[in-house]
């Protein structure tokens, strides 16, 4: 890590992004006081990372969750929950509801070692949730699910936001963190490269798609003051725009450069676009 | 409460290892065995004309062989079912979902270290406890100290176990592993040297034994035992192997529990330092 700077609001979920060596679990580790840093400070929750007072309020969902594989899902949550300090006749109600949400009733009785991968990561989620914690930090946690599992993990997840918990989420699925997380980091090499904030996105960048006739090379050259990437095939044009608010002055300068218009269609930039052009061509990731 | 629940954790999942398992048939198997040894030679000497006083001892060095295997499986077998119980869990990342609870990193490991004390008590209890059952309902012989024998057997065993543990929290399971049984392999070794050297009053090759129980002293406390649990005839008349001319002293029992604290110690250290 190199200088590592960055702050998580209460009650947001925060996606952690980056590509593979860039520092994510590494930070994590950190945060969840597995690691010490070299140098520098980090608070989770106003204490000083790896408290066990700040670890008392803290969920964890391990990268490919793996336990005792003699244990079945109901004995894991309960022993989770009486290291994290729950009363047993709490856990007497919540354990059963928590393998309810995460979607292993059928499999209530079956030990983990009997588990598939995915079904691991259900049982891993549950066990990070067992003591109501107020940030939870999910490294990889849809790794190995299913479609639905994804869902019920976005749909978990949303759920803790809702009653006011935080989540730090580490994903390499980026159409999860963009339908999932209000801001997210983008770091390399272990330092911020940018964040953005979900919620304002739309407005931000976008691409967009003309079909024209009469596309001059002056006219195409003029293009790149609004943006890069543009790209022409024939009479189609694409290219990226900084921000949607330039999208009326482009159009006025097609028109105003005797481009003959016929169709005009913003497309609003996917997180995995914007991760390419923030981190560049593949290294790596 | 966190290190209960680690100890009683790790007792259950201590308790799943086939290699417990198999070093549990072992012991059994033993037991069989020496049984089976033990009610043959006590009914060939009801057929001959041995004087009861030598069928005593024979018989008393017979048990001493016994307890000297149990005390040899029980130091194995808890060595070879904790190996991996640290670094394994590291390397596996299992540790992960551990250490992020709200539990210092000494309540992690001194609970895990309890549970494999327990293990191994129950282990001994059952081995050492069946052994010497054995040599009384069978053989009709009982140790002189059994209760002091079979606590020191036990040292024995904690002793190895709270270095496969230090071992643990540096280097993999294979590693910590040869190292440890390196360590028990110099200790028996210097123990015999030592107990040699007693026939020629070497100092030199006593020496050679004093610094191997220093750097691991599980061998003598083995040797301790043999000399609490022979009868002092025997002792004196030095009749069977165990019969000791050079006795460990009870420093050196207050040592290997300095030493084992101190093994113990490191281990809680380095964990509570290391990165996982």
């Amino acid at each position: 890590m190199r200088d590592l700077t960055l702050t998580v609001r209460k009650g947001e979920i925060f996606g952690f992004l980056g590509p593979n060596g860039a520092g994510k679990s590494t930070s994590i580790k950190m945060l969840l006081g597995l690691a010490t840093p070299t140098s520098g400070e980090a608070y989770v929750l106003g204490m000083p990372a790896g408290r066990v007072e700040a670890r008392q309020k803290i969920g964890f969902l391990p990268e490919n969750f793996r336990f005792y594989e003699w244990l079945t899902p109901a004995e894991l949550l309960h022993l989770h929950g009486r290291l994290c300090g729950v009363p047993d006749h709490i856990l007497t109600k919540r354990v059963p509801s928590l393998i309810d949400l995460v979607g292993l009733t059928p499999h209530i009785n079956k030990r983990l070692q009997n588990f598939s991968k995915g079904m691991l990561q259900r049982a891993g989620l549950a066990q990070a949730l067992v003591h109501e914690p107020d940030i939870i930090f999910l490294d990889e946690p849809t790794s190995g699910l299913d479609p639905l599992g994804r869902r019920m993990v976005r749909d978990i997840i949303r759920a803790q936001r809702d009653r006011g918990a935080t989540v730090f989420l580490n994903s390499h699925i980026l159409s999860e963190i963009e339908i999932t997380c209000d801001e997210v980091v983008f770091i390399r090499e272990g330092e911020v490269v940018t964040s953005r904030d979900m919620r304002k996105m739309q407005e931000e960048a976008a691409r967009v798609e003309v079909r024209a006739k009469k596309l001059t090379p002056e006219c195409v050259a003029g293009l790149s003051r609004w943006g890069d990437s543009v790209e022409v095939d024939e009479e189609r044009l694409t290219m990226t725009v900084a921000s949607r608010e330039n999208l009326p002055d482009i159009l006025r300068f097609l028109v105003g450069s005797g481009a003959e218009v016929y169709q005009f269609t913003p497309q609003r930039l996917s997180l995995e676009e914007l991760f390419i052009n923030v981190m560049g061509e593949d290294r790596g990731f | 409460m966190g290190v209960w629940i680690m100890a009683g954790i790790t007792f259950r999942e201590a308790a799943r290892k086939k290699i417990l398992w198999t070093a549990l048939l072992a012991g059994i198997g033993f037991l069989l065995v020496f049984g089976i040894g033990l009610k043959f030679q006590v009914g060939d000497f009801r057929n001959s004309g041995v004087p009861p006083f030598l069928r005593y001892q024979v018989i008393s060095a017979m048990l001493m062989i016994g307890l000297y295997t149990v005390d040899l499986l029980a130091v194995v077998m808890t060595t070879l079912t904790s190996v991996d119980t640290i670094s394994g869990e590291i390397t596996s990342g299992t540790i992960h979902a551990i250490a992020t609870k709200p539990l210092a990193r000494w309540q992690i490991l001194i609970g895990k270290w309890l549970g494999f004390v327990a293990m191994s008590g129950v282990y001994v209890a059952i081995t050492f406890g069946g052994t010497i059952a054995e040599g009384y309902w069978i053989g009709g012989v009982m140790a002189r100290n059994p209760v002091y024998g079979g606590l020191l057997v036990f040292l024995e065993c904690v002793v190895a176990l709270s270095v496969t543990f230090m071992f643990g929290t540096w280097f993999s399971t294979l590693t910590s592993g040869v190292i440890t049984l390196g360590l028990l392999g110099v200790a028996f070794l210097g123990g015999w040297l030592e107990q040699m050297s007693g026939f020629t009053e070497g100092s030199r090759l006593a020496m050679v034994g004093i610094i191997s129980s220093l750097v691991m002293p599980s061998e003598a406390v083995w040797r301790r035992a043999a000399f609490e649990m022979e009868s002092p005839l025997s002792a004196s008349l030095q009749f069977s192997i165990f019969s000791d001319i050079s006795i460990p002293s009870g420093a050196m029992i207050g040592y290997a529990c300095v030493y084992l604290f101190i093994a113990l110690g490191i281990a809680v250290y380095h964990f509570s330092e290391r990165d996982l």
